[in-house]
C-alpha cells in the first residue's frame, strides 16, 4: 500500500485552512433592562471579564439606554413625544429602579444602603471599572431614535460607539460568550 | 508563616465580587513572572473565582489557607 504522505499533508492544510476561524476569547452581551438589579448584574460580569482577559462588548438597546444618560446634560429641541419619555424613563444609572421589591423608593433606597453598608461596587463604580479595563459600550441608535434620546444627553464614556444589530450580531458571532441581560 | 516566597501582598479584605478579580487582573503585571502574590481577601466566592480567573489568564493558583483573611497565592505565569 503506497500512501503519499505530502499530498495527504497538503490535503490537511487545506482544510484546516478552510475552516472558519474560532471564536474568540469575548463577551458581547445585551443589555436589554434598565432595571437596577439587572443593570448591577450586566456591569458585575462585564467588569469581571475584563479581569479575566476577556474582549467585552455591551450593546445597550431599549430600557438599557436609560441607564446611559447623563443627569448633568440636557438636550433640547425634543418633540412632545421625546420630552415626555424623557421625563417618564431614569435620569441615567443612579435613577434606576429594582425590577422587584422596588415599594415606590423604599425598596431600592433599601438595597443601595445595604450595598453601601457591604461595600458592594456601585454602578458609577463599576462603570469607572469598566472603562478603565476597556471594556466597550455601544449603543442601538434605533432604541435612542425611539426614546428620543440624543448624543448630547449621554454619558462621556470612552470609545462609546452607535450602532445597529448586524454591529451586534457580527460581535456575537466571534464571541464565545453572549448574553442577553 | 506560609511555604511560599511572596513578593508581594494584595489587601482586599472587605472587597465583595468582582472586586477581588479585578484589582488582581491589574495587580498581577507589578510583580515579575514567576512571582508570586498573596491576596488577603474576605470573599468566600474568591476561593473558586481565582482558579477560575488563572485558568483563562494563563496564571496559577499555587493554594489557599482558609482563615480570617482568606489568603490565596497566585503565581505569575506569563
Amino acid at each position: 500500500m503506497s500512501v503519499d504522505v505530502n499530498q495527504q499533508i497538503a490535503e490537511l492544510q487545506a482544510k484546516v485552512e478552510a475552516l472558519p476561524a474560532g471564536k474568540k476569547n469575548k463577551l458581547s452581551m445585551i443589555v436589554f433592562s434598565g432595571d437596577l438589579d439587572k443593570m448591577l448584574a450586566a456591569m458585575i460580569i462585564a467588569t469581571g471579564a475584563g479581569a479575566m482577559g476577556m474582549e467585552v462588548v455591551l450593546f445597550f438597546t431599549f430600557w438599557g439606554t436609560a441607564a446611559l444618560r447623563d443627569p448633568a446634560k440636557d438636550a433640547g429641541g425634543k418633540d412632545l413625544m421625546s420630552t415626555m419619555f424623557g421625563w417618564m424613563l431614569p435620569k441615567g444609572r443612579n435613577k434606576l429602579a429594582l425590577s422587584q421589591m422596588h415599594m415606590a423608593g423604599m425598596g431600592t433606597a433599601m438595597l443601595k444602603d445595604l450595598m453601601k453598608k457591604k461595600n458592594t461596587a456601585s454602578l458609577d463604580q463599576l462603570f469607572e471599572v469598566a472603562a478603565m479595563l476597556g471594556v466597550k459600550i455601544k449603543v442601538c441608535e434605533m432604541s435612542m431614535d425611539l426614546m428620543g434620546f440624543s448624543r448630547a444627553e449621554l454619558i462621556d464614556y470612552p470609545g462609546m460607539e452607535y450602532c445597529g444589530v448586524a454591529t451586534f450580531l457580527a460581535d456575537a458571532n466571534e464571541s464565545s460568550v453572549q448574553l442577553f441581560l | 508563616m506560609s511555604e511560599y516566597t511572596v513578593a508581594k501582598v494584595l489587601d482586599l479584605k472587605g472587597l465583595p465580587c468582582p472586586m477581588p478579580v479585578v484589582k488582581l487582573s491589574q495587580e498581577i503585571g507589578s510583580v515579575a513572572v514567576g512571582e508570586i502574590i498573596e491576596v488577603l481577601t474576605t470573599d468566600p466566592g474568591s476561593l473558586s473565582d481565582f482558579p477560575a480567573w488563572a485558568s483563562t489568564t494563563g496564571h496559577q493558583v499555587l493554594g489557599s489557607e482558609q482563615g480570617s483573611p482568606i489568603k490565596i497565592f497566585v503565581k505569575r505565569c506569563k
